[in-house]
């Protein structure tokens, strides 16, 4: 009977061995499996001249967000194929989830996706781990580049916004090139041409022309025909996305900035009495002028609304607009117009943006022929194919902004090409980059909402500036 | 004994065993996270031991998650445990209705919950939403349901509540069902009221079925995330950022592992201390309700 019990005591024993065995491995292999790394680049492998069959029978696995960009890339997809021979397998996600895939994969360390949709600010979220190929080297090997992709025909500002020394604080432009731009979107007011005829309204030129505007509208639209319609619709949920299009821009054109930075330290600025003065306006606009529920308007919402009559003005990006007012979108197609939207105090149209950009795995085994996939999505052939034949707007290639073709497609909307072509050179990123990026915007638009709310937006603002000031200094 | 008969217990121990391992393995590995400063900008972290829980107990932020997570769980679970119950008793009576209704009451137990969230946001949009559309004859067309505070958390409790009562009304329905018929026949021999019947013999051989439930619902909804997610991305504000939430945003939005695990270590061993004073509370009551009926 001992003999029993010893031996029952040794099988657990023994089992539970086996079963820590794992966790120890793991413990002892660290975290986020190979660290092994190398200083050159693979690019400097492909020698020789530019050939894009150099890669002929290779799959490169791509992983992409639902977005009318990507339908157009995926509609042309067989045209690669033909000029490369390389297959390309793609799995496509809704917004809302697709960064979680992205990250959790990137971090994960595997290369499941060899190329992946990514925006400039998830450059500095992925830059820093290592997790993002630089592609500064692929676009300087003429052996792995063709001269028709015409790295000059970008408009410079786009390049740039994916370019980072990954160091906190220092500006965009310098350093690796983490990402290639792809499709992008201005921030600008567009408006129901309607309404303001109605109303005998005009575009704001100024912030308090504009918080006047949403204020008249949400007050007289709906007595003269205009069934629910509020003033001006803007993002407001809990997320970092509230931040950057609107808000960002209207703070941009005030001289106001999110950090400042002095010998690398960054120390918040957006509880500087000029902020806190600003963001107290945004917050009045959105009361007085804005959608009812607000605190869950993402930018699906708001360009519905735009669509469905339900909101006299978006400032937002211009994409949203746009795929409101072609032509059987929505109720309010053809009666859309847009406006670079208010200057600032001295004039300013400092625009932020949004960049869709096309990155590549580090840890990718197929470099070569992800990077022939990036040059001819990046390319002159299909960004024009998919501006003309899709709905691919908001070219990164001036030779398509001013192509005939896009702008025949473009003219019946009301000043969106002028609108573009006002605001291009002055939109870029308008944050300082940073790693903690994404914790700083989600709790600014919850100080957002606090203020909204009814909160004090400078203890609100201070509070802000005290945590984030832990986090980013 | 033969040595077949000996290591029978060995081999039938091994499911059990492989499922601790898959369980503790995990477990193991995210306790052993959170004693590094592990992030995505610290791929190869330094160990700082107990550091992380230090910072999580010493932030603000933390004790504003646990207390909406409490009153997010005692709200919830106490609400569905009284409409439950009071269903539960109004379909024992078996009519035809009754086993209609009951089918109906299962429905949203079939709707994933961030289905159900996702309805519900829609349902309570103030200006195109159906229960605005409804309120509105009796003037009170324009309440904007998550924008406030209050209204958000009361929302998302609302939400759970009409995802997971039809939970807590079947477990007490079956209950109900197996309750021993004598004590209620002796009752209503000596003429007993139904407050009467009610208080001093269903209440108390119920409570059992209850509590099973209330566990359930009461550790359920300390982990909620779904539901709150989808309905307000835990805002206004951080008025709903339960911790759950906030383990989430660490961990994968904000990417500092060890710290958004440390978060649901802590939360583990909340929703572990409550479910083992709970179950010990269940023995008790299981044991009175066993006098009862014995009586």
């Amino acid at each position: 009977m001992d003999m029993h019990v010893h031996d029952r005591r040794r099988f657990l024993a023994l089992t539970a061995a086996a079963a820590a065995t794992p966790l120890l491995a793991a413990c002892g292999a660290g975290f986020g499996g190979d660290d092994s790394k190398s200083d050159g680049s693979a690019a400097d492998d492909v020698t020789g001249s530019f050939d894009w069959k150099r890669e002929k029978g290779t799959t490169v696995k791509a992983l992409l967000n639902k977005h009318p960009y990507t339908d157009a890339l995926i509609a042309d997809l067989k045209s690669f194929t033909e000029k490369t021979g390389i297959k390309v397998e793609y799995d496509v996600f809704p917004e809302d989830n697709y960064f979680d895939k992205l990250t959790v994969d990137l971090s994960s360390g595997r290369a499941s996706y060899d190329v992946f949709m990514l925006g400039a600010y998830m450059v500095w979220q992925y830059g820093p781990p290592g997790w993002l190929e630089d592609l500064g080297p692929w676009m300087r090997n003429s052996s792995a580049t063709g001269s028709e992709w015409d790295q000059a025909d970008f408009f410079p500002n786009l390049l740039q916004a994916d370019q980072w020394s990954l160091k906190a604080g220092a500006p965009l432009g310098q350093g690796g090139q983490y990402a290639l731009p792809w499709g992008w979107e201005t921030n600008v007011v567009a408006y129901n041409t309607d309404v303001f005829k109605k109303l005998g309204l005009k575009p704001a030129e100024t912030f308090d022309e504009l918080r006047e505007l949403a204020r008249t509208i949400k007050r007289k639209a709906p007595g003269a025909g205009f069934d629910g319609m509020y003033g001006i619709a803007v993002r407001g949920s809990r997320s970092w996305a509230t931040i950057h299009p609107g808000f960002m821009t209207m703070y941009a054109r005030n001289g106001l900035k999110d950090f400042t930075v002095e010998g690398g330290k960054l120390t918040p600025a957006m509880n500087s009495p000029e902020a806190v003065a600003f963001t107290e306006d945004w917050a009045g606009m959105v009361k007085q002028g804005g959608p009812p529920s607000w605190t869950s308007y993402t930018w699906y919402q708001c360009s519905s609304d735009l669509g469905a009559k339900k909101a006299g003005m978006l400032f937002d990006a211009d994409t949203a607009a746009y795929f409101q007012a072609v032509e059987g979108a929505s109720p309010a197609s053809g009666k859309i117009a847009f406006h670079p939207g208010p200057k600032g105090p001295d004039g300013s149209l400092a625009t932020n943006m949004w960049i869709w950009s096309l990155g590549m795995n580090a840890k990718s085994k197929k470099k070569s022929a992800s990077w022939l996939f990036l040059q001819w999505a990046t390319g002159k052939e299909h960004l024009l194919k998919s501006a003309i034949t899709h709905n691919h707007i908001d070219p990164v290639r001036r030779s398509i902004a001013d192509d005939g073709a896009y702008k025949d497609k473009m003219k019946h909307l009301p000043g969106f090409i002028e609108t573009f072509e006002t605001v291009v050179d002055q939109t870029k990123i308008q944050f300082t980059p940073q790693a903690q990026f994404f914790d700083a915007t989600t709790s600014w638009a919850s100080a957002l909402q606090e203020i909204y709310g009814g909160q004090g937006a400078k203890s609100v603002l201070d509070g802000l500036a005290g945590d984030l000031a832990d986090k980013v200094g | 004994m033969g040595w077949r008969l000996a290591l029978r217990p060995y081999v039938l121990i091994v499911p059990a065993l492989l499922l601790t391992c898959g369980i503790l393995y995990p477990f193991g590995l995210g306790l052993y996270y959170t004693l590094f400063d592990f992030s995505a900008s610290k791929p190869q972290p330094d160990m700082v031991r107990f550091e992380n829980y230090e910072t999580v107990f010493t932030q603000e932020a933390f004790w504003n998650s646990a207390w909406v997570t409490v009153l997010y769980a005692v709200g919830a679970a106490a609400v569905e445990t009284v409409l439950g119950v009071t269903v539960a008793l109004l379909l024992h009576r078996s009519t035809i209705v009754g086993r209609v209704l009951e089918k109906i009451l299962i429905l949203p137990l079939m709707i994933a919950p961030v289905i159900a969230a996702i309805i519900w946001k829609l349902m309570l949009q103030p200006s195109v939403g159906v229960i605005n559309y409804l309120l509105r004859p009796f003037g009170l067309g324009g309440v904007q349901w998550t924008d406030t505070p209050t209204g958000a958390l009361l929302s998302s409790i609302a939400v759970d509540v009409w995802v997971y009562t039809p939970f807590v009304a079947i477990l007490a329905l079956a209950g109900l069902r197996s309750l021993p018929t004598s004590p209620f026949e002796a009752a209503a021999v000596d003429g007993a009221g139904w407050w009467y019947t009610f208080r001093r013999l269903t209440l108390p051989m119920l409570w059992p079925y209850v509590l099973v439930a209330v566990i359930f619902r009461f550790m359920d909804s300390l982990k909620v995330f779904d539901i709150i997610y989808a309905l307000t991305e835990g805002g206004p504000g951080d008025s709903t950022v339960v911790l759950q939430i906030r383990a989430y945003l660490e961990a994968i939005r904000f990417q500092r592992y060890s710290f958004g695990i440390s978060y649901t270590i802590v939360l583990w061993a909340v929703v572990y201390l409550a479910a083992m004073v709970l179950v010990k509370h269940l023995g008790k009551i299981q044991r009175k309700a066993a006098e009862v009926s014995a009586k």
